[in-house]
C-alpha cells in the first residue's frame, strides 16, 4: 500500500540551517548535508528545503548545498524559495534537486507552472499555499484578484497571501489549489498561517477542502505539536504527506515516533530501520 | 571484467544526474551520454528518465538514440531500465501515438482512476524473480514511485515484481540481460542504493 509519507522541513539561511536543531548530536548543527543525513537515517520519507535567503546575492549559495546534499542523501528532496524562472528551475533541478517548490512566483505568474511542469514534468513541481482564515474585514480590504475567476466570494474561507505571508492577494485558497493543478502543478504544499508556528495542530478544515478539491497529492504544513496533529492531518485533513519542523528540529519527538504513533493508528507508513 | 563502465543515457527526460551520483555512491564508474556511439560502446547501459512516453521517444530520436540502445539490449550486455526505461520498451502506450521501443511486447497504460495520481511516494514491492539484482532485498520492501503510467508487458513471465496501487502493476521486469523497474532505487535510500550495488556485482561476475 502506498504510505503517507513524512517530511521534516528545514529552514536554510545563507548556507545554514537555522532554528532550533542543537539536540542533534553531529558535529554541526547548522551544515545542511549533516542534517538531511541525520533525518534520512531516522527514516524522513523526503526533505524540503526552504531557501530564507533575504539577499540575492546569497542564493547561489543554495545551489552549493543542493549539490552537497543529493550526492550523500538518497531520498527525495523539494527545494523552495526565491525561484522566479524556468531558468531558476532548472538550475535548482540540474543541482539534484527532485522537486521545486513555487509560491509567490506561481500566484504573479501562473504561466510558470505552465511552464516549468512542461519542461521538467508536473512531478517535479511543487506549489506552495500560503493561506488564511478570511475575516469579516477582508470583505472590505482584501485587495481585488487580477483574476476574476480566482477572487474571493460569500463562499471563500481562505485567502492566499504571498511574499511569506506578508501580502494578501485576495484570491480563494481552494479556487487557487484547483487552478494550479489544472495549470500542471504535480502537488500541492499546504500551509496554514492561522496555525503554522503555534504547535495546536493543523489546520484539517483547509486541508480536507484543498485534498477533495484536487487529484493530486496535497502535503499538510503548519501546526504540528505532537504525533496525533499528522494523524488527524491523514485521517482527518485527507492528505497524502504531512510536513512538519519544530516538532522534529527541537528533539520533541523522532520521525520515528511520529512513524510509529501513525503506525498504531493503522495508517500506512514506511517502516523505519 | 575489472570495472565497467556504466552508461547513462541521457534524453532530455529528467534528472539523469541523481542516477549518476547513486552510482557513484555505491562505487561504481558511470558517466552520463547522449552519443550513440557511446551507447553501443558501453559495458552497461542504464536507462532512466520520467516525463511522457511521446516527447521523450522523439528526444530520443532527434539524437538518434533509438538503434543504438535497441542494438545495446540484442547485444546482451546487462542493461538496467528505471521509470520511464521500463515504460518505453514496451511497443506502445496510452500516453501518446508515438511508437515506443517495442522491446517488449505490451503497452504501457494509465493508472487507473480513484487514486491520487501521480502514484508518488513509497509503496510496497512484493517479488516474484529473484534476479541477482534483487538479492538480500526483503520481500514487501517500499521504493519511492512517482509515475501515472505503467508497463503492462503480454508476456507475464518476465514480470519480477509487482505493486499495488488500485491495480497490481508490474513494478520491475526482468529477462535474458534486461532489468528495469518502475520505481527510483536512486530516491529509495538504503535499499534502493543496494540494488544499484547488486546491479555492478552482477556486470562484474
Amino acid at each position: 500500500m502506498l504510505t503517507k509519507r513524512i517530511i521534516p522541513c528545514l529552514d536554510v539561511d545563507a548556507g545554514r540551517v537555522v532554528k532550533g536543531v542543537s539536540f542533534i548530536d553531529i558535529r554541526d548543527a547548522g551544515d545542511p548535508a549533516a542534517l538531511a543525513s541525520f533525518y534520512d537515517k531516522e527514516g524522513a520519507d523526503e526533505l524540503v528545503f526552504l531557501d530564507i535567503t533575504a539577499s540575492s546575492d546569497d542564493r547561489n549559495i543554495m545551489i552549493n548545498v543542493v549539490k552537497q546534499v543529493s550526492e550523500q542523501v538518497f531520498i527525495p528532496l523539494t527545494v523552495g524559495g526565491g525561484m522566479r524562472s524556468v531558468a531558476d528551475v532548472k538550475r535548482m533541478l540540474d543541482a539534484g534537486a527532485d522537486k521545486v517548490s513555487l509560491n509567490t512566483a506561481a500566484v504573479l505568474n501562473p504561466e510558470l507552472v505552465v511552464e516549468s511542469s512542461e519542461h521538467f514534468g508536473s512531478q517535479a513541481i511543487v506549489v506552495a499555499i500560503d493561506a488564511k482564515r478570511v475575516t469579516v474585514e477582508d470583505a472590505s480590504t482584501a485587495p481585488k484578484s487580477s483574476d476574476q475567476s480566482l477572487g474571493l466570494d460569500e463562499s471563500s474561507r481562505w485567502q492566499v497571501y504571498i511574499h511569506g505571508g506578508r501580502t494578501p492577494m485576495g484570491i480563494d485558497a481552494v479556487k487557487w489549489a484547483i487552478r494550479v493543478a489544472e495549470l500542471g502543478a504535480g502537488e500541492l504544499l499546504v500551509t496554514s498561517m492561522d496555525t503554522d508556528g503555534h504547535l495546536t495542530g493543523y489546520d484539517l478544515d483547509i486541508l480536507k477542502a484543498i485534498s477533495e478539491g484536487v487529484t493530486i497529492p496535497v502535503i499538510a504544513s503548519g501546526g504540528a505539536g505532537e504525533p496525533e496533529h499528522l494523524r488527524q492531518a491523514v485521517e482527518t485533513g485527507k492528505v497524502d504527506a504531512v510536513l512538519a519542523a519544530s516538532i522534529f528540529h527541537f528533539g520533541t519527538y523522532s520521525v520515528k515516533d511520529v512513524k510509529d504513533y501513525m503506525a498504531s493508528h493503522g495508517l500506512p507508513m514506511r517502516p523505519t530501520d | 571484467m575489472s570495472e565497467p563502465r556504466i552508461t547513462i543515457v541521457d534524453y532530455e527526460a529528467g534528472n539523469v544526474r541523481s542516477v549518476q551520483k547513486a552510482f557513484q555512491k555505491v562505487g561504481g564508474q558511470a558517466s552520463i551520454t547522449s552519443d550513440p556511439d557511446e551507447v553501443i560502446r558501453a559495458d552497461a547501459l542504464v536507462v532512466p528518465g520520467q516525463g511522457a512516453c511521446d516527447s521523450s521517444m522523439s528526444h530520443m530520436r532527434e539524437k538518434g538514440l533509438v538503434e543504438p540502445i535497441k542494438e545495446f539490449i540484442a547485444s546482451g550486455k546487462p542493461f538496467f531500465g528505471v521509470c520511464l526505461g521500463l515504460q518505453l520498451l514496451m511497443k506502445d502506450s496510452e500516453e501518446g501515438d508515438e511508437p515506443c521501443l517495442g522491446v517488449l511486447q505490451g503497452r504501457t497504460r494509465r493508472l487507473p482512476p480513484g487514486q491520487k495520481i501521480p502514484h508518488m511516494g513509497w509503496n510496497q514491492v512484493d517479488f516474484h524473480i529473484r534476479h541477482p539484482v534483487f538479492d538480500t532485498i526483503p520481500d514487501g520492501s517500499h521504493f519511492y514511485f512517482v509515475h501515472s503510467y505503467y508497463a503492462d508487458p503480454d508476456d507475464k513471465s518476465v514480470v519480477a515484481c509487482t505493486t499495488d496501487y488500485g491495480v497490481d502493476f508490474c513494478s520491475g521486469a526482468v529477462w535474458e540481460n534486461v532489468v528495469a523497474v518502475q520505481f527510483h532505487p536512486e530516491k529509495s535510500g538504503a535499499l534502493g542504493l543496494k540494488i544499484y550495488k547488486n546491479f555492478i556485482e552482477d556486470i562484474k561476475s
